[in-house]
């Protein structure tokens, strides 16, 4: 049976920071420039999901990797290092 | 935090520990600053690691009880079309005996917290939970140390290490490396199975301790240019998948959907049957190879590791090049120190170590490799379902005569793949790795 990404992201042990490390610069092109709209599926924790007619950013599940980063077609993400210790902690790695 | 300090080390990867271990045992003083709550906290790899470059810094790591998780004594590699597949392996009983720990796992969370003990132990200050967030620079602009997240947040240094890693926010901003362009990484997830540790030495055919690695290529990822690994652990498998990451955007596929379906493949499952799902993470791993390295050192600082890029990703190595380019960086440290001088000219040595050891000597021989993969993604579809058909006809018997089935399999692959793009397809594969 196919294990959906929610229950894959249970799996992790997450320091969740209050501020989000991840920002969209600007909501309004990803709906007037952006068709493809990659990081729905390229983010391999499903951070970015649509909602009517904006892009949420569940940062809470993070995986770290940065391809949202340089994935985006218009470098339109803002992306930090969550603050020291915070953020993913893997238990195997 | 406004002490000051000989090096200061970003990053509490192998990269970064190993030159923390070489530096402290010279008597300079040392900080490394890892972001995550503990070493290994963030890190990720396939699992694999080798005995000759941690020899080199720890001799006695297995009475230092290094946290091996199994020795390797076969490495595997098949090529699979979405139902079917070839199996390759090589195993050897001298991988258990005369060159035991040549290659062995870890896992990271585990194995980089020991290694990062190792290197306190010899005196290098360990700072977790700390994030740089900048460089300092003097007004000519050498590199003089590290902005922390924290308050009061500067580290002065003589010589600052970069050993952060593939991504690398800071890199982006301080511009010693540019950003990876999406086609110079591939986007690896990764799962860790349970499974108890006698049911992988059955499934996998090995002695207690002994494991087995299998790199698995072909119609993996629905016809994107990926890589699968199935790595043993101790009471676990890790069972990963990645793809480069421009692929990801141009096929539209999301990489948890693709590892549910490897998951599924008829040769993964039996091997993970019953396992229980433990971790899931995500990492990238550079696909630029030998041209997308940085220019390695400047003015007050080095470069190593995966924050270097230096990654073989055809012989799946790079936790070995990180500690060997650490561990050069080190010594180039010392030597620079000594005749205090840490310009780009005392620093050059480095680039020498790099250049005549074997981790720039085979990503030169590689360099063509990574495009060769991207550009040719009948690797990935056309010729496993080929390759298939042919061993299906060849292993069936049913009446018809060798010769026959020759024919079929022969028009089948006239059909599927014309012989001048085939022959342009193997003549490139040999130059990309000759």
């Amino acid at each position: 049976m196919s294990m959906k990404i929610e229950d894959k992201l249970f799996l992790d042990r997450f320091k969740v920071a209050d501020e989000s490390h991840l920002r969209i610069i600007d909501g309004e092109k990803c709906m007037a420039e952006c068709p493809d709209q990659p990081c729905l599926y390229l983010c391999p924790a499903n951070v970015y999901r649509r909602e009517g007619d904006r892009i949420s950013v569940n940062y809470e599940g993070c995986l770290e990797c940065g391809s949202c980063r340089i994935g985006c077609p218009h470098l339109n993400v803002e992306w930090r290092f969550p603050r020291g210790g915070f953020g993913i902690s893997h238990k195997f790695g | 935090m406004k002490e000051a300090f000989d090096v200061a080390i970003v990053g509490a990867g192998p990269a970064g520990i190993s030159a923390a271990c070489v530096l402290a045992d010279a008597g300079i003083k040392t900080i490394v600053l890892e972001r995550g709550e503990y070493p290994g906290a963030k890190n990720v790899s396939g699992g694999v690691l080798y005995g000759h470059d941690l020899a080199r810094i720890i001799p006695d790591y297995v009475e230092r009880n290094c946290p091996i998780e199994r020795n390797i004594v076969e490495s595997r590699i098949w090529y699979l079309s979405r139902d079917a597949g070839y199996s390759l392996g090589y195993r050897d009983s001298i991988f258990a005996t005369d060159r035991k720990h040549n290659a062995f796992t870890v896992s990271r969370a585990k194995f980089d917290r020991w290694y990062a003990e190792q290197a306190r132990q010899k005196g290098a200050l360990i700072v977790p939970g700390t994030v740089v967030v900048d460089l300092l620079r003097s007004e000519r602009g050498d590199v003089t140390g590290v902005l922390t997240g924290r308050e009061d947040g500067e580290v002065r240094a003589k010589v600052t290490l970069l050993a952060d890693g593939i991504n690398s926010p800071l890199a982006a901003l301080t511009g010693f490396r540019s950003e990876p362009k999406p086609e110079e990484v591939a986007l690896a997830v990764k799962e860790i199975i349970e499974l108890p540790a006698e049911v992988i030495e059955q499934r996998f055919g090995v002695s207690s301790g002994d494991g087995v690695t299998t790199e698995v290529l072909g119609a993996i990822a629905g016809g994107m240019d990926s890589v699968g690994i199935i790595y043993t652990n101790r009471s676990s498998i890790s069972l990963g998948l990645g793809a480069n990451l421009a692929d990801f955007a141009d096929y539209k596929l999301k990489p948890y959907e693709l590892l549910e379906a490897f998951k599924e493949h008829p040769m993964v499952a039996p091997l993970i049957a019953d396992g229980r799902p433990l971790e899931y993470v995500a990492h990238w791993l550079t696909e630029g190879g030998y041209d997308a390295i940085p220019e390695l050192y400047g003015d007050g600082y080095l470069i190593a590791g995966d924050s270097a890029m230096l990654f073989n990703g055809l012989h799946r190595e790079g936790n070995n090049l990180a500690m060997a380019s650490g561990k050069m960086a080190a010594e180039t440290i010392i030597e620079a120190l000594s005749r205090n001088d840490v310009s780009r000219t005392g620093l050059a040595g480095y680039g020498k170590k790099l250049a005549d050891s074997y981790i720039l000597k085979d990503l030169k021989k590689y360099r063509k490799l990574g495009g060769f993969f991207y550009h040719h993604k009948e690797l990935f579809d056309q010729l496993p379902r080929l390759a298939t058909s042919a061993g299906r006809e060849m292993i069936t018997v049913n009446g018809v005569s060798k010769k026959e089935k020759q024919k079929i399999i022969s028009r089948n692959f006239r059909r599927g793949m014309p012989v001048l793009k085939l022959l342009r397809l193997l003549w490139q594969g040999w130059r990309a790795v000759k």
